[in-house]
């Protein structure tokens, strides 16, 4: 990194841009303490007290906002914790294991990194049909297991660890998988956190699959639930409720964003140029 | 030799679990969709060999054409200035002040928003009804611009709230390309009174070769496949001046239920993300060879 401070002009125009990332930030976090009568009157009226929490208020007393938080909680946590443990296996193996037509695999593995979403999306969701998966958080999580940079990614930072450490450990009488789990997995914490993070993110966010998996409003997630209360805006909600809901929805992912920052640029910086 | 024939299998201990996921949920609907493609085949299991007619069909269908133009339309708007933004706010961050810190997690931040919240935060932007823009315009004495419902401003808009959400990635790899530039060639350039603009050419560009063509190769994926985004703020309207090609492969198969035909437009397009891929990926590559 350089160690040059910024002209005055460059900062000028970096200054104005921030403004204008943060200002539909901060003006949906006013937005959201107004009450949706005031809105209605006028909505130049965020800018001035009086702000109030009742919109907060309303989404804990009853309204189905909670519920999809749990959706997205137990969907991220699950694709999360199923993405890391399948990855680090499959990565060590692909990595230190010589085994027949390992090479074939791993390129079909790779090749997975060229298929979109919209190639799959209609048959799985036929084939979840079949296998009575939708509205269930199997059905919900199943699909984010099957991301070919995770493997791929685990594949590249375990190749980086030096193979002694594997040899030491299997003439001490260690197993492979006593090799696996005791000795190299812990190495791999910040490849772990990196890629628990991005699926995590990813998993939150994802709009497309649960729209047409999650079809009762009982097991939508955040974002569908969110969309759907969007669509009936007009009948419904105020606008200072579905400003209170996007807050309310966007926090939980901020603080994983926030508690792993460094992490995550940090292991950018090492595997993902490569 | 017992051990080393036990040995030869452990592997599959390993990559087993994955590649048994991976062959469930991603080979066989991806094989299942190529099948359906021929087929005259509904969201109900009714199942009718066709042959080619959904291609022919896709290729005489105004409504997918039109979608088709819209979603290049949105994929030039978006990706050339994202990436060029991208590099410059990089540029102007690699470096380690406290403001340049803190710049970066603001830049950063859009990116952990869902593409709920970012319609739901750019609709009470753009809309003319008491919108932060129409507010704006009004404090300046001028008429609101009605952008979601003006056939020729709702694609730049939706560029615009595409811009402003997908930044922060991009930036995040371009940080890390840059760093890897070895610091000593920048110091060797600053001695031969290289300008700023001849080491950004000469020494920055070629050394991020390799990020940049991942990230207009990621962005022209995605961009390819924008759904989100038209369903939500303007529903493709309007008369279908917004809507995508994914977008349109959603209304075919879930509101028209002709899954046959929403399959083989989906196959389209997977095959030219794919081909644009390859495209960007030869031209990128070709002379690397070359280059010792």
């Amino acid at each position: 990194m350089s160690q040059n401070r910024l002209s005055p002009l460059v900062t000028v125009l970096l200054l104005i841009g921030a403004a204008v990332m943060l200002m539909p930030m901060l003006w949906t976090l006013l937005l959201s303490f107004k009450s949706n009568a005031a809105l209605m009157a006028d909505s130049g009226s965020a800018f001035a007290p009086p702000w109030t929490l009742e919109n907060y208020r309303a989404i804990f007393a009853g309204s189905l906002t909670t519920r999809w938080l749990v959706n997205s909680l137990i969907v991220s946590a699950g694709a999360t914790i199923g993405v890391l443990v399948l990855s680090s296996l499959a990565g060590y193996g692909f990595a230190r294991l010589e085994f027949p037509f390992r090479r074939t695999l791993f390129v079909i593995v790779l090749l997975g990194l060229a298929v979109p979403e919209q190639a799959v999306i209609l048959p799985r969701h036929q084939l979840f049909a079949m296998l009575g998966l939708h509205n269930s958080y199997p059905g919900l999580i199943l699909p984010s297991l099957t991301g070919s940079f995770g493997v791929f990614f685990m594949t590249q930072y375990f190749r980086a660890i030096p193979p002694e450490l594997d040899e030491a450990a299997l003439l001490d009488g260690a197993s492979r998988f006593t090799l696996f789990w005791k000795v190299l997995l812990p190495l791999t914490l910040p490849a772990q956190a990196t890629l628990g993070v991005f699926t995590f993110l990813a998993s939150w966010n994802d709009y497309w699959w649960p729209l047409i998996s999650a079809t009762t409003s009982d097991y939508f997630t955040l974002t569908v639930g969110l969309a759907s209360a969007q669509m009936n805006y007009a009948q419904t909600s105020g606008l200072g409720f579905l400003m209170a809901q996007a807050v309310f929805a966007s926090v939980p992912i901020l603080v994983v964003y926030i508690a792993f920052q460094k992490q995550i640029v940090s292991a950018m910086a090492g595997t993902a140029v490569r | 030799m017992t051990t080393a024939r036990r040995d030869r299998w452990t592997g599959y201990a390993f990559v087993g679990p994955f590649l048994l996921v991976y062959a469930a949920i991603l080979i066989v609907p991806l094989l299942m969709g190529i099948v359906i493609s021929f087929n005259n085949a509904d969201l109900f299991g009714r199942r009718e060999w066709i042959g080619l007619a959904n291609y022919s069909q896709a290729l005489g269908d105004p409504v997918l054409h039109q979608a088709f133009f819209n979603t290049l339309t949105l994929t030039l708007l978006i990706v050339p200035p994202l990436t060029a933004i991208a590099l410059m706010l990089a540029l102007a961050l690699n470096r380690s002040t406290r403001l340049a810190a803190i710049l970066r997690g603001v830049f950063f931040s859009s990116l952990v928003l869902s593409v709920t919240i970012v319609t739901l935060i750019w609709r009470f932007i753009l809309t003319p009804d008491a919108g932060l823009i129409a507010e704006g315009l009004q404090a300046a004495g001028r008429a609101p611009i009605p952008f979601l419902s003006d056939p020729d401003l709702v694609i730049p808009a939706i560029a615009a709230a595409t811009l402003w959400w997908s930044l922060g990635f991009p930036i995040m790899l371009f940080l890390a390309g840059l760093q890897q530039v070895p610091g000593d060639i920048y110091e060797a350039a600053a001695l031969d009174g290289a300008s700023r603009w001849t080491v950004f050419r000469r020494i920055t560009l070629p050394s991020i070769r390799r990020t940049l063509l991942l990230v207009v190769m990621l962005q022209t994926a995605a961009q390819l496949q924008i759904f989100g985004q038209a369903q939500l703020l303007t529903g493709g309207g309007p008369g279908g001046a917004s809507r995508t090609i994914v977008l349109y492969i959603f209304e075919v198969s879930f509101g028209r239920w002709e899954l046959g035909y929403a399959t083989a437009i989906a196959e389209l397009l997977f095959g030219m993300i794919l081909a644009l891929t390859l495209l960007q990926y030869w031209l990128v590559t070709r002379h690397e060879g070359t280059r010792a």
